[in-house]
């Protein structure tokens, strides 16, 4: 039985956001060809956030799409293709990684056998960071996240046409299959890509805090497409603040799980004082960085915390608007300030480079270029879902 | 009935009635109405036109006022008061404190929204309300969806009130009236029979618990033993101690017993094996203004307060002392003399010594000679 729930009406995006997306991701492709010629080493490290952002946001929104299976939550039933449609990214990871496995010598020193061979640190993490395994490691993550989006996507669309509610079943199923190996690959990313940059510094909780970034960031970005689209018209009239109060408070939940992630990581390293921990800490704390530190700190949690505490502030579009973008541009501040770090050691002075506003250009391009794709082959609304009658009507 | 009327109630019974209802009764103008469903029914905030809830703003306050207490109070007990230093940290080192900071915001946030939800809702003191052992409440309780006009709305008036909540043809109308005050004389004899059994209850439980249960050990295995427990007599041993003494004449290792203890005068005494260096005479000066000067004053003059009230002490500049062996005052410190007792408990042989050069020190000092003074001389024309 078919769910024709009235009042959704299939449109395509206006042609100019297409055309901007397109000359965005034109102009972040070109320039960082450029960049990779005069400079491989610092564009590399530009291009690292970047690879970043766009995998949290993937992953992050596939995490969603089945985090609202397998919670069985109706109200964001809504905004599912939103997030199905940020995480038709996850297929071109495999094309985004590969300007990084060519210069994946130039990022982890842990790759340089000479280096290794003088460290005994290093060379007992070698059956760990070695080039074959994390070869193989980045591609099968790769390939496992293609399976899932493959297996949830292909499901959800064929629901829109038989409106088969077996196939929420079957999702929910392929939901509890997915979280734990979610889990698992999103920490070992962490590790891989974040983490090794600086091979002789470790932390526990490291996965749980690109974790927490990746899972806040995609979440507005979800707020804010779906806000947009909305207010123009895009997505079901019935959708209303109601919707926005749990995106609202779901944004604010991940603000402090964030900050708690990333303080218990801080104060256990702090207090325990060690300096082959510290040390990470402490390059942070000198120089420049510091200010980079502290902006860290205040865009990533004290602003939105404070914007997001109040009842209206969760309900009014417009303040919400703001605050995703705010948190988006605070998660790539914060990945920069991961992973730029390590690339000025051993008193190498830090300069700013113009990649590094490229490739944040051409992200958005490509997310917008993606996600136009999307909408033009499939309905905004999961309109077969068996939840959807029962998510417009939801009221706080 | 004769008692103050509170309200008309009326049940209905699906929840899209009472939402439809309480929107009339909003439309018709009434303020002082409640409704009560047996589950929190959506959208009804909106249907009765009540405003967000203000309890937000209690829990702010205590939430912040709590964090500013527990920082203040840490940092007034480490930091200001009795600073200590803790693994090596600043006196006041603030991500340590975060996490105690941040649990007590939210406890203390937490319990103070709760109690005032419970003060403002049961409108504390009171512990009664005219709904209670009502039908009304009864059924709201179960699977009917109420809704109460009180009397003390300005638009009240029974009879019309009543043909308006007809008009939106609920299940039934039920007048709810204040409850009849009952008052309970004071001594009555059942109310003083139920003091005399409350009471003996209360001393027989609490004899019974402190005399007979608290002495039950429940798991006895590891207290007792086959062991001398302190302040036990041995069974064991015939003198009944349960350590044995060291045999007589037992010195302890690397302790020389000292030779003349309990002569008054000794024929011979010991040699001071210290050099009268700074460090040493600095420890004795310690040493002495801690043992010796509550008798004999800080400069050895016998000028302590004491003086008077006690067998005055001697002072140490007579001719007597000053011609006294190092050994001799030695053997005073640890053996004692007239109304002195011995300290050699409280004073290191070490230490004894280290006296006894900061007491030349100052006898050297009452005592200046002329040549002092042509050393001084000698000094200032430097």
């Amino acid at each position: 039985m078919i769910n024709m729930d009235s009042g959704y009406i299939k449109k395509n995006l206006p042609a100019r956001i297409g055309n901007t997306g397109l000359v965005l991701l034109v102009f972040g492709i070109i320039f960082g060809i450029i960049g990779f010629i005069i400079e491989p080493e610092r564009t590399a490290y530009s291009y690292l956030p970047m690879f970043m952002f766009l995998l949290s946001i993937a992953v992050g929104s596939l995490f969603w799409v089945a985090l609202e299976y397998l919670a069985g939550a109706d109200w964001s039933v809504p905004f599912r293709r939103v997030a199905e449609f940020l995480s038709a990214i996850i297929p071109l990871l495999l094309i985004l990684v590969i300007p990084l496995i060519i210069h994946m010598k130039e990022l982890f020193i842990w790759m340089h056998p000479e280096i290794v061979a003088m460290s005994k640190v290093l060379q007992g993490k070698a059956p760990y960071l070695n080039t074959s395994f994390f070869l193989i490691r980045v591609i099968g993550f790769c390939l496992i996240w293609i399976l899932f989006y493959i297996i949830f996507i292909r499901n959800s669309r064929k629901q829109d046409s038989t409106g088969n509610q077996g196939l929420t079943k079957t999702n929910i199923v392929f939901s509890g299959i997915f979280m734990p190996v979610f889990a698992y690959t999103i920490t070992f990313s962490a590790v891989d890509w974040l983490m090794s940059l600086a091979p002789m510094w470790f932390s526990t909780v490291f996965g749980a805090y690109l974790f927490s970034g990746a899972v806040w960031s995609s979440l507005a970005a979800i707020t804010f497409i779906s806000i947009k689209l909305k207010e123009n018209g895009y997505l079901h009239p019935k959708v209303n603040e109601n919707h926005y109060y749990s995106l609202g408070t779901l944004l604010f939940a991940f603000t402090v799980f964030w900050a708690y992630i990333a303080f218990s990581q801080y104060m256990l390293i702090w207090y325990a004082d060690l300096p082959d921990e510290t040390f990470w800490f402490l390059h942070r704390w000198t120089g420049g960085w510091s200010i980079l530190s502290v902006v860290v700190i205040l865009t990533h949690f004290i602003v939105p915390f404070g914007a997001l505490i109040s009842f209206p502030s969760k309900t009014n579009p417009g303040r919400l608007k703001f605050i995703s973008i705010w948190i988006l541009t605070a998660h790539y501040i914060d990945l920069y300030w991961l992973i730029m770090p390590s690339f000025y050691v051993n008193g190498k002075v830090y300069s700013f480079s113009w990649m590094d506003i490229v490739f944040p250009i051409g992200a958005i391009g490509l997310i917008i270029v993606v996600f136009n794709w999307s909408v033009k082959r499939y309905n905004l609304i999961p309109i077969g879902d068996p939840k959807l009658q029962k998510a417009l009507n939801f009221r706080i | 009935m004769t008692n103050k009327l509170y309200g008309l109630a009326a049940l209905f019974d699906t929840p899209d009635k009472i939402i439809h209802s309480a929107e009339a009764v909003k439309t018709a103008g009434y303020k002082k109405f409640d409704v009560n469903t047996p589950y929190p029914v959506h959208g009804m905030d909106k249907a009765m036109g009540l405003k967000p809830s203000t309890v937000g703003f209690v829990t702010l306050f205590f939430g912040f006022s709590a964090a500013a207490f527990i920082l203040f109070f840490m940092w007034w007990t480490l930091a200001k008061n009795y600073p200590l230093v803790v693994g090596g940290k600043p006196y006041f080192p603030l991500p340590a404190f975060i996490p105690i900071t941040f649990e007590t915001t939210v406890l203390i946030g937490s319990l103070a929204t709760f109690f005032s939800i419970i003060a403002l809702y049961f409108s504390l003191p009171t512990n009664s309300h005219p709904l209670h052992d009502s039908e009304y409440m009864k059924a709201v309780s179960i699977d009917k969806y109420g809704l109460i006009i009180e009397a003390e709305d300005l638009l009240f008036n029974k009879t019309q009130t009543e043909a308006f909540l007809r008009s939106l043809k609920p299940v039934s109308i039920e007048e709810i009236y204040y409850p009849e005050k009952v008052i309970y004389p004071l001594f009555a004899p059942k109310f003083i029979f139920f003091l005399i059994i409350v009471s003996i209850m209360v001393s027989g439980s609490t004899y019974i618990t402190l005399n007979t249960l608290l002495d039950i050990t429940p798991y006895g295995w590891m207290s007792i033993q086959d062991r001398v427990n302190p302040q036990t007599k041995s069974e064991y041993f015939s003198d009944g101690f349960g350590m044995r003494k060291p045999v007589t004449g037992t010195v302890a290792r690397g302790f020389i017993p000292y030779p003349y203890l309990g002569q008054a005068l000794p024929k011979e005494v010991l040699t001071n094996p210290l050099l009268p260096t700074e460090d040493i005479i600095a420890l004795g000066k310690k040493k002495f203004n801690t043992f010796c000067s509550p008798c004999h004053g800080y400069t050895a003059d016998g000028d302590s307060r004491l003086r008077g009230q006690f067998p005055s002490p001697p002072t140490l500049h007579t001719d007597k002392v000053r011609n006294y062996a190092d050994g001799m005052i030695y053997h005073i410190i640890t053996n004692g003399q007239n109304a002195m007792p011995s300290y050699a408990y409280q004073v290191t042989r070490e230490e004894r010594w280290a006296i006894i050069n900061y007491i030349r020190v100052l006898q050297r000092a009452k005592n200046a000679k002329p040549t002092d003074l042509a050393e001084i001389q000698k000094e200032s024309r430097k």
